[in-house]
C-alpha cells in the first residue's frame, strides 16, 4: 500500500467519525430506552396495563396453591406424605412459631407495587374512564385480598395504602408504621370490597380477573373470620393483645356476622351473576370432581380462580406428584399426597349420620366384605370424589383406564399376613406352590414413596387429561380461590350464629343435596358441629382447614398433640373439637383360607402407618404466625405476637 | 492411575493448607444453668415447651437467643461473657413470670463473666407434692397432693384435671407417654392425698420397669405443672 491510499483511509475514516459523531449532545441523552415501557406509556394502553395487572395476579397468596406445590395441601393429619424427605408432616410434634408465614420484605414489595399500579392508574390521563376504573377497582381487590391473606396468618399488620420512597438521609423513622388493630384490618377489606363491587364486571366468564362476586365473595369471607375471631376468641382470652392487633372484642361478632350474611346472600341472589351449584354429570362423585376439572362456561360455581395452560410453560405439577403410583405417567414421580382415614371417616352415610369405616362387627369380629368398595357403600358422594379408594371402579374405569390396585397383603385364617414391600416380589401362598402377588401396586406399604401408606389417594384436583402426569406437559387445571359452594357455606354459618337456623340449613342443604343427601337437615339439627363438619368435607385440600380451626380457635383441642387410639378414631366423628393429630390408614387385606365360605373376601385393618411417630401439637402461640426478629428489629413500632 | 493419586494428594494438600488458618472467637464457653424454682421446690415441665429467652443489647439487631426448660425445670446456655437480659415470654410456662407497667415481661439482669448457676424463682399456680409413685403387677399407682400457690382471685385458677403419665423411657408427658390417666379438676375431693393407677400395656421389647410422673393441667394455661420423673421397676 502506497502512503497516499494510506492517509485517505485515515482521512476517510475520520470523516466517518466526524459525521457519526456530530449528534447534539441533548438530543444523545434523549433517546428513549427500547428495553423499559415508561410509566406514562405503560398507562396508555389497556392492553400493557393488562400486563402489568396479570403480573401482580400471579403474585397473589394463597395457603394452598399448585403453584407452591403439593406441599402446600398436606399436614394437620388430613392426609399422610408419601415421599422420602417429606415425613416431618407426620414426624414432628407441632409447628414452630413461624409457620405458615410470608417473607416480609417480598409481601411489602408486593403491596408497594399495588399502591404503585393504583396510584398510576389514578393518574393515566390516556385511559377510557371505563378502563380506568375496572384496573383500579382490580388492583385495589388484590390489595385488600392480599392483606387479607397477610390478616389470617398475623392478626394486624402495617396497613399502608400509599407507595413509600425512602429519602436517603439516614432516618427511615417516617417509614416505620405500626401494627394495625385486627379488627381494623377485616374493616379496611370489607370496606374496600363494598367499594369496588359495582365498578367489577358481573362477568361469569372472565374468571381469572376480579369480578362483582369475587369482591363479594371476599368480603363474606372475611367479615364471617372477624365474626368468629370476635365470637370464639372469648373462649382464648390468653390469644389477645392489649392494642387489639390480635384479637376482635365480641361485641362485634353480630355486626360481622350480618356483613358476612349480606354479602353472600348478595352472590346468592343473582346480583353479581347467576351462580349456582355444579350439577352437570349423573355420578354425583365424579360431578364433585368435575368442579375443579371444568374450566368452561357450565360451571357457573367457580368464582374467581387462577388458570393455567397446558403446553403453554403455564402449568403445575399437582397430577404428576399425586396420581396413583400404578398409572403414573411419569416412573418416579406419583401418589405423594395420601388422604388420611380420619378424613375419609368424617364423611357422612346418606342417612344423615355419622359413623365409622365398619371394619368390625358388634363383637369384635372383622367383617367381611365380597368387593373392597362395600365398606364405604352408603356415605356422602363427596368421599368419592375427593378420595381415591381401593379398587373403586364405578364408571368403570375411574383413573386413566385403571382400577386402583390397593391391597395390604393376604390374611391367613390363624390371622397371620403373607405381604411383601413390593408388588413385583411374588410368593407362595401355605399349601400352594405357584408364586403369587401379595401386596397391591399402588400400596399401601410402609415406608416405600409414591405409593399410598393410608389406603388412598387424592382425586380433588388431579386431572385425568390424558399426558397431564407428565413432568413435560403438566396439567392446567384451575386453581379456585373462591366457589359459590362455600358461598353458601359461608352464608349457612353466618345465620346460624345469627341465630337463625331456618335460613342456615336452607343454604346447608343445598350443598347436601349436591352430595346425594335425601333427607334435609331441619334447623333444630344445624349445630355449630355440622358446620365444622360440613366445611372440613366440602372444603377438604381447599386450603381452608389452617384457618377455620384458627378462628374458630379449635385448633388446640383438635391438635393437642395426645397421640390417639383405635377407640379415639371410631368415635365422636362429626363433633368439632374431635382430636385429630395422627392421620390413619385402613389397609385392606385377602382373606385366605380355601376351606372357609369367606375365602377371598376382604378384610379391612384400621392402621397407624409405621412412619407416623409423631403428633401434631397446636400451642397457644401458634394461633398467629411469629413476625420475625428481622422484621421486628428494622421496626420497633411492630409488637410481638401473644405467646410466643 | 498414578497420576490421579498425585492430583488427589496434591488436592488433600491444597484442602489441609487452606484450612490451617485461625478461627476468630473461641467458642462460647461460659455455661448459664439454673432451674425453675418456688421457695426451694423445683417445678418440673414438659420438655422442649417452655421457652425462655436471653438478650444482648449492643450489636445492632434485636434478637433472642432462644432456649427451652429441660422436663426437671432446667435450662443451660454456652455464651460469651457479657450482659445479657433473661426472660419467659408472656403466656409460658405454668407459673407467673413478674411483668412490668407496661405488661411485657420483666428481665431478669444477668452478667456473665465465667460460668454461672442462675435459679429461677417463679411463683406456679400450684404444686405437686409427697409424690410417691409405685408399681406392681402390670399398673403403677401414684400417691401425691395438691398445693394451690397463687390465691389471688384476680390470677388464681382452677384445675383442669391432673393425669398419671407412663412411658417406656425417661421422657414422660403428654406427647411422650404409653398410658396415661386422667382425673378431672372437679372430681378431686381431697387435695392433699390424690390417688390414680394406671395400667401399663405391654412393651415391645419387653421390659422390667418403666418411668412415671404426675401431670396437673390449669385451667387457661396450656403448659402443664410435672412432678419429677420416677422409675418404677416392677
Amino acid at each position: 500500500m502506497n502512503v497516499s491510499k494510506k492517509y485517505f483511509y485515515l482521512f476517510a475514516m475520520t470523516l466517518v467519525l466526524g459525521v457519526t459523531g456530530c449528534t447534539k449532545d441533548s438530543d444523545f441523552l434523549e433517546i428513549p430506552p427500547n428495553s423499559i415501557i415508561p410509566t406514562e406509556t405503560m398507562f396508555s394502553d389497556p392492553a400493557l396495563v393488562l400486563s402489568v395487572l396479570g403480573d401482580l395476579y400471579n403474585r397473589q397468596l394463597d395457603f394452598s396453591n399448585f403453584d407452591q406445590g403439593w406441599g402446600s395441601f398436606a399436614d394437620f393429619s388430613e392426609s399422610l406424605i408419601s415421599d422420602d424427605g417429606a415425613y416431618g408432616y407426620v414426624q414432628n410434634t407441632g409447628w414452630g412459631y413461624g409457620a405458615w408465614g410470608v417473607d416480609w420484605k417480598a409481601a411489602y414489595t408486593y403491596i408497594r407495587e399495588l399502591n404503585l399500579f393504583i396510584e398510576r392508574d389514578s393518574a393515566s390521563t390516556k385511559l377510557t374512564d371505563a378502563d380506568k376504573a375496572r384496573f383500579l377497582a382490580e388492583g385495589r381487590f388484590l390489595r385488600a385480598n392480599y392483606y387479607f391473606e397477610l390478616t389470617k396468618r398475623y392478626g394486624g399488620v402495617p396497613l399502608i395504602l400509599h407507595s413509600e420512597t425512602y429519602d436517603y438521609k439516614g432516618d427511615p423513622t417516617y417509614l416505620q408504621h405500626p401494627r394495625a388493630k385486627e379488627s381494623d384490618m377485616y374493616d379496611f377489606i370489607i370496606s374496600e370490597a363494598e367499594a369496588i363491587k359495582d365498578q367489577l364486571p358481573a362477568n361469569q366468564n372472565d374468571k381469572s380477573r376480579a369480578s362483582k362476586a369475587a369482591a363479594l365473595a371476599m368480603e363474606a369471607r372475611a367479615a364471617l373470620y372477624a365474626g368468629s375471631i370476635a365470637k370464639y376468641g372469648a373462649t382464648t382470652p390468653a390469644v389477645s393483645l392489649p392494642g387489639g392487633e390480635v384479637g376482635i372484642p365480641a361485641s362485634k361478632a353480630n355486626d360481622y356476622y350480618q356483613k358476612a350474611l349480606t354479602a353472600a346472600q348478595s352472590i346468592i341472589n343473582g346480583d353479581a351473576g347467576p351462580y349456582k351449584l355444579y350439577k352437570v354429570l349423573p355420578d354425583l362423585s365424579d360431578n364433585f370432581a368435575a368442579i375443579f376439572l371444568d374450566k368452561s362456561s357450565v360451571n357457573q360455581e367457580s368464582i374467581f380462580i387462577t388458570d393455567y395452560k397446558a403446553l403453554s410453560g403455564r402449568t403445575h405439577s399437582f397430577t404428576t406428584n399425586n396420581q396413583p403410583f400404578s398409572v403414573t405417567d411419569e416412573p418416579d414421580d406419583a401418589g405423594r399426597i395420601d388422604p388420611s382415614l380420619n378424613l375419609v371417616e368424617s364423611f357422612e352415610m346418606l342417612d344423615n349420620t355419622f359413623a365409622p369405616i365398619p371394619t368390625v362387627d358388634g363383637g369384635g369380629n372383622p367383617i367381611y366384605y365380597d368387593h373392597p368398595q362395600d365398606i364405604f357403600a352408603g356415605r356422602d358422594a363427596r368421599l368419592r370424589g375427593t378420595v381415591m379408594t381401593p379398587f373403586d371402579q364405578a364408571d368403570p374405569y375411574r383413573y386413566k383406564g385403571a382400577v386402583l390396585d390397593i391391597w395390604a397383603g393376604y390374611l391367613l385364617a390363624d390371622g397371620s399376613v403373607v405381604t411383601s414391600g413390593n408388588a413385583a416380589d411374588q410368593v407362595a401362598l401355605p399349601g400352594t406352590t405357584t408364586k403369587v402377588q401379595v401386596v397391591g401396586k399402588d400400596g399401601p406399604i410402609n415406608g416405600v414413596r409414591y405409593h399410598t401408606q393410608t389406603g388412598f389417594y387424592i382425586r380433588k384436583f388431579i386431572d385425568p387429561t390424558i399426558g397431564s402426569g407428565r413432568r413435560g406437559r403438566g396439567s392446567d387445571v384451575p386453581w379456585i380461590h373462591y366457589r359459590y359452594a362455600e358461598v353458601l357455606l359461608n352464608a349457612a354459618e353466618a345465620a346460624f350464629e345469627l341465630g337463625d337456623p331456618g335460613t342456615a340449613a336452607g343454604y346447608i342443604n343445598q350443598v347436601r343435596q349436591r352430595a346425594g343427601f335425601t333427607t334435609d337437615l331441619t334447623p333444630a339439627e344445624i349445630t355449630f358441629d355440622r358446620i365444622v363438619h360440613e366445611r372440613r368435607v366440602e372444603l377438604a385440600f381447599e386450603g381452608h382447614i389452617l384457618y377455620d380451626m384458627r378462628r374458630w380457635r379449635l385448633a388446640t383441642s383438635v391438635w393437642d398433640g395426645t397421640a390417639t387410639n383405635l377407640s379415639d378414631l371410631r368415635s365422636n366423628i362429626g363433633t368439632a373439637g374431635k382430636r385429630s393429630t395422627q392421620p390413619w390408614g385402613l389397609w385392606p387385606y385377602r382373606y385366605y383360607n380355601p376351606a372357609s365360605p369367606n375365602n377371598g373376601k376382604w378384610v379391612f385393618r384400621e392402621v397407624l402407618p409405621s412412619k407416623v411417630t409423631g403428633t401434631n401439637r397446636f400451642t397457644l402461640g401458634n394461633y398467629y404466625t411469629f413476625i420475625g426478629d428481622d422484621v421486628r428489629a428494622a421496626n420497633p413500632k411492630i409488637v410481638k405476637q401473644p405467646n410466643q | 492411575m498414578k497420576r490421579n493419586y498425585r492430583y488427589i494428594l496434591l488436592f488433600l494438600a491444597c484442602g489441609a493448607a487452606a484450612a490451617c488458618s485461625k478461627d476468630n472467637y473461641k467458642a462460647p464457653a461460659a455455661i448459664l444453668k439454673g432451674r425453675l424454682m418456688y421457695k426451694g421446690d423445683s417445678i418440673g415441665v414438659e420438655r422442649n415447651q417452655v421457652p425462655l429467652q436471653l438478650y444482648q443489647y449492643g450489636f445492632g439487631k434485636i434478637g433472642p437467643i432462644n432456649g427451652t426448660f429441660s422436663q426437671e425445670g432446667a435450662f443451660s446456655f454456652s455464651l460469651f461473657a457479657g450482659d445479657y437480659k433473661l426472660i419467659i415470654p408472656n403466656g409460658q410456662g405454668p407459673f407467673l413470670w413478674n411483668l412490668d407497667a407496661n405488661g411485657n415481661p420483666d428481665s431478669v439482669d444477668v452478667v456473665l463473666k465465667g460460668s454461672q448457676t442462675l435459679d429461677l424463682e417463679v411463683t406456679p399456680y400450684y404444686l405437686i407434692k409427697n409424690t410417691s409413685i409405685s408399681g406392681g403387677s402390670g399398673a403403677v399407682t401414684a400417691n401425691f397432693s395438691v398445693t394451690k400457690v397463687i390465691n389471688d382471685p384476680a390470677t388464681a385458677k382452677d384445675i383442669e384435671r391432673v393425669t398419671l403419665y407412663v412411658n417406656k423411657t425417661q421422657f414422660v408427658s403428654g406427647a411422650d407417654n404409653i398410658a396415661k390417666t386422667d382425673l378431672a379438676g372437679a372430681g378431686i375431693t381431697d387435695p392433699s392425698n390424690i390417688s390414680l393407677n394406671v395400667t401399663v400395656p405391654a412393651t415391645y421389647p419387653a421390659q422390667s420397669y418403666v418411668y412415671a410422673r404426675v401431670g396437673l393441667k390449669i385451667a387457661g394455661v396450656e403448659d402443664m405443672i410435672f412432678s419429677p420423673v420416677v422409675k418404677v421397676t416392677y
